[in-house]
C-alpha cells in the first residue's frame, strides 16, 4: 500500500481533492445507505437466479423415465403460448398507446390532458387478477357471442381464425386483449414522455415551412420519440411475458402449439402453467416448473437487456 | 429438493395448526358449560395428528376435522391437501401420520411402506371418501328433458368422435329430444386430476374401443387432444356454463345449476345420487395380494345392478397397521374409527357432498381399523 501512494501525479492529488472537498458523517452515512440499497437490487437477483438454477437443475439431471417427455418438448409450447399471447398484447396495444400519448402531449387541451394521463396511469394500478376476473366474465361472453363466430365465418382463410370458435371465449385473442389493455399504460406513460421532449425548434422549424400539425408529428416528434416508444414497448412486453394470474383465469390451455387465437385450444403461459400447476406437484414435477421459471427469467432478461440497448442507442443519436 | 414444497408445507401446517387450535379452543370452551355431554364421548386420546395428500379430501376433511376435534376435545387434525402424490411421498418418508390419496398404494410404495412403518406388516388403504362425479352440459333448449348418455356416447364425445348434438348417435339413444344444431364443446380439466383419472378409467372399462386411451391424468398429454381445458372444478363448471352445448365432468356436489346426464347401467339409465354412487364400493372387488386387511379395490364401472352409479372418485386413507408410538396408534385408529362410522360419513357428506359407504362396507372397513395397534 505504501508503495502505491507515490506514483499519482499531482494533477490526480488535485483532483481528488476536488472531487470530495469535505467529508462529513452525514455524507458518509447516505452514501453508505444508497451504496447498501443498489447491493441489495443486485443480491436480490443474483438470488433469484441462483434459486432458479440450483431448483431447476435437477429436472435435467434425471433419469430420462422420470418425465413423460423432455423438457424441451414440455417448455416448448410454453414459450410458443408466452410469445404468441404476448405479441397479441404488444401488437394491439402499441398503436393504441402511441396515439394516446400523442393526444395527451399535443393535442388535447392542458386540462384534459393531465386528467386523462391520470386515468390511464390508474390502469396500471389495478391489480392482475381483476383484469383476469373481468376478462372472463364480461369480455369472454361478448367476444365469443360477436366477434368469434364472425371471424370464424369470415375471416377462416387467415390460419389465425379458423374453426371452431370457443363458445366460452376463453381463448388467446381474449386473453392478448386483456394483456394489451394491461400493458397501456406502460407504454403510454414512457411515450407521453419521450413525445413531451421533442425540441420545441424541431416542431416550431417543420411548423415554419408550412407542415400540418400532423406533419409536424411525424417530422419531428415521432422520429425524436421513435427509441421510447420501443423501450416503452419492451418493457410492457416484459409485463406481458410475466403476467400470471390474468392468463391462468382466462386461457383454456392445451398441449402443443396453436396459431389459430379463437378456439378453445391455446399453448398455455409459463407464467399461468406454473401457477396453476403448482399445487398438484411433487418431487421432480416442481423442479420442472422452476425450471420453465428459469427460462421466462432468461428471456426476460433478454428483452430488457435489449430495451436498454435500443433506447440509450436510440437517445444517443436524437441529441 | 423437496426443501421449496416441505417449508410451504411447514408453513401451511404452522397455519393449520393455529387455526385448528383456535377451533379446539373453542370447543372444549362450549363443553365445560355443557355438562350434560355423556362422559365415555369424552374419549381419552389426544395430541396432534398430520395428514396430507389428495386436495379432492379436503373439503371432506375439514367435516371430519369438526367432528372429531368436537368429540375428542385434547386432539388436533391436520390435514395438508398437497395433492395424492405429495401426500403418499410424505407419509412414506415419515412427514405425516396418515396419507389421503386418490390411488392405492403403488407396489413399490407398498414396499416402501414396510420400513415406514413399524413392525412388518406396511400400510393399508381405506376407501374412506367416495366423490360421485356427474356429467353436466349446457343444452338449455331440451329442458326439461334429461340426457341419456350410454358408455359408448359419453366415450365417443369426450374422445371427439361425436362432434354434433343432432349427431344419430345421439338422437338414437334419445328419441324424444329435439336437439339443436350445435357443436358439443366437451370440457376437461387442465390440470392433474384424480377426477380425470376416475372418469377416463370409466370410459376405458365400459367402452374400451372407443376410448383408447386408458385411465390417464394429465387429459392433455396422454388425452386424445381437443376440447376445452379448465383448471379446477369451478374452472370447469364455469366454462360449461358459459357455452352452450358444452359438457363436461366434475364433482357432482359442484356442478350448482348444471343438468346432469343419466348414464348407462344394465340397461337402464341412472341419474347419480350419493346413495346410488355410495354402493359403487360393494360392487367392486378388492385388489387383494396384500396384507388381508387392505381395502384398495380396482372400481367395477360395469356394475350389473341398476341402483349403483358407477362414475365416482374413491379416495383412500393409507395409515400403518402397527405405529412406532401409543399415542399415534391411538389418534389414528380413533380418527379413522369416526371416518367409517356412519357418523364421520354423515358428517363427510354435508361437508363436501361426498357419497357416504354403505354399512355392510363399514363394517368390513371397521375390522381392518380394528387392528391398528402399536408396535410390539
Amino acid at each position: 500500500m505504501t508503495t502505491t501512494e507515490n506514483p499519482p501525479s499531482k494533477a490526480a492529488e488535485a483532483d481528488s481533492s476536488l472531487a470530495q472537498p469535505v467529508s462529513r458523517l452525514a455524507d458518509r452515512v447516505f452514501g453508505g445507505l444508497s451504496f447498501g440499497a443498489a447491493t441489495l437490487i443486485l443480491v436480490a437477483l443474483a438470488a433469484v437466479a441462483i434459486f432458479l438454477i440450483t431448483e431447476g437443475l435437477p429436472t435435467f439431471t434425471a433419469d430420462e423415465g422420470e418425465f413423460d417427455r423432455s423438457f424441451l418438448a414440455y417448455v416448448g409450447p410454453l414459450v410458443f403460448g408466452t410469445a404468441y399471447a404476448a405479441a397479441i398484447g404488444l401488437l394491439l396495444a402499441t398503436p393504441v398507446a402511441v396515439a394516446v400519448a400523442l393526444y395527451i402531449s399535443h393535442y388535447a387541451p392542458r386540462r384534459l390532458a393531465k386528467t386523462l394521463g391520470y386515468f390511464v396511469d390508474l390502469l396500471a394500478a389495478i391489480p392482475s387478477v381483476i383484469y383476469g376476473i373481468w376478462g372472463i366474465a364480461v369480455l369472454a361472453p361478448i367476444l365469443s357471442d360477436s366477434l368469434y363466430p364472425w371471424l370464424e365465418d369470415n375471416a377462416a382463410f387467415l390460419p389465425f381464425f379458423g374453426p371452431t370458435a370457443s363458445t366460452s371465449g376463453r381463448t388467446m385473442m381474449t386473453a392478448g386483449i386483456v394483456l394489451a389493455v394491461m400493458v397501456l399504460p406502460i407504454i403510454t406513460a414512457i411515450s407521453r414522455e419521450v413525445f413531451l421532449q421533442t425540441p420545441r425548434l424541431h416542431e416550431e422549424a417543420s411548423l415554419a415551412l408550412g407542415a400540418t400539425r400532423w406533419e409536424m408529428i411525424r417530422q419531428a416528434v415521432l422520429p425524436f420519440g421513435r427509441s421510447g416508444v420501443i423501450s416503452g414497448a419492451m418493457l410492457g412486453l416484459g409485463r406481458a411475458l410475466g403476467e400470471t394470474m390474468a392468463v391462468a383465469i382466462i386461457l383454456a390451455p392445451a398441449n402443443g402449439y396453436f396459431w389459430n387465437v379463437i378456439t378453445n385450444q391455446n399453448s398455455n403461459t409459463i407464467a399461468s402453467n406454473i401457477a396453476l400447476s403448482f399445487p398438484e406437484s411433487s418431487g421432480l414435477e416442481v423442479n420442472r416448473l422452476i425450471a420453465t421459471g428459469l427460462v421466462l427469467f432468461a428471456i426476460t432478461f433478454g428483452v430488457n437487456a435489449t430495451a436498454r440497448k435500443i433506447s440509450s442507442a436510440g437517445f444517443s443519436g436524437a441529441d | 429438493m423437496n426443501s421449496l414444497k416441505r417449508q410451504l408445507f411447514a408453513g401451511a401446517l404452522a397455519l393449520t395448526f393455529v387455526a385448528a387450535a383456535c377451533g379446539s379452543d373453542d370447543d372444549s370452551s362450549e363443553e365445560i358449560g355443557d355438562t350434560s355431554v355423556p362422559t365415555e364421548k369424552v374419549s381419552s386420546v389426544s395430541g396432534t395428528l398430520i395428514g396430507a395428500g389428495a386436495s379432492s379430501q379436503a373439503a371432506g376433511m375439514q367435516g371430519w376435522q369438526a367432528g372429531f376435534q368436537a368429540a375428542n376435545p385434547a386432539t388436533t387434525v391436520e390435514y395438508d391437501p398437497i395433492g395424492s402424490g405429495g401426500g403418499r411421498e410424505t407419509f412414506l418418508s415419515g412427514g405425516s401420520d396418515f396419507a389421503g390419496s386418490d390411488a392405492a398404494l403403488k407396489d413399490d410404495e407398498f414396499e416402501q411402506s414396510k420400513d415406514r412403518c413399524a413392525g412388518d406388516q406396511g400400510a393399508i388403504n381405506l376407501p374412506h371418501y367416495i366423490s360421485p362425479i356427474a356429467i353436466p352440459y349446457n343444452l338449455p333448449s331440451i329442458e326439461p328433458s334429461t340426457l341419456n348418455l350410454t358408455p359408448e356416447l359419453v366415450a365417443g364425445i369426450f374422445a371427439n368422435k361425436i362432434t354434433k348434438w343432432t349427431d344419430p348417435a345421439i338422437a338414437e339413444i334419445n328419441p324424444d329430444i329435439e336437439f339443436p344444431d350445435l357443436a358439443i364443446n366437451p370440457v376437461h380439466r387442465s390440470d392433474d386430476s384424480g377426477t380425470t383419472e376416475n372418469f377416463t378409467d370409466y370410459m376405458a372399462q365400459t367402452a374400451p374401443d372407443i376410448w383408447t386411451y386408458g385411465p390417464i391424468e394429465p387429459w392433455d398429454v396422454d388425452g386424445p387432444g381437443g376440447g376445452e381445458g379448465a383448471p379446477q372444478t369451478s374452472g370447469v363448471v364455469a366454462a360449461i356454463a358459459a357455452g352452450e352445448g358444452s359438457i363436461g365432468y366434475a364433482d357432482a356436489s359442484q356442478i350448482g345449476e348444471l343438468p346432469a346426464a343419466a348414464v348407462g347401467v344394465a340397461g337402464e339409465f341412472v341419474e347419480f345420487s350419493p346413495e346410488a354412487a355410495g354402493r359403487i364400493v360393494d360392487a367392486s372387488e378388492r385388489t387383494g395380494g396384500r396384507s388381508e386387511y387392505d381395502f384398495a379395490i380396482e372400481v367395477n364401472r360395469n356394475p350389473d345392478t341398476v341402483d349403483s352409479y358407477p362414475i365416482a372418485l374413491v379416495s383412500y386413507h393409507i395409515v400403518c397397521l402397527e405405529y412406532e408410538d401409543q399415542e399415534t396408534a391411538d389418534l389414528v385408529k380413533a380418527f379413522m374409527t369416526y371416518v367409517g362410522s356412519e357418523q364421520g360419513q354423515a358428517d363427510g357428506a354435508a361437508a363436501a357432498g361426498s357419497a357416504p359407504i354403505s354399512a355392510e362396507v363399514r363394517a368390513e372397513i371397521l375390522e381392518s381399523i380394528d387392528q391398528i395397534s402399536v408396535a410390539g
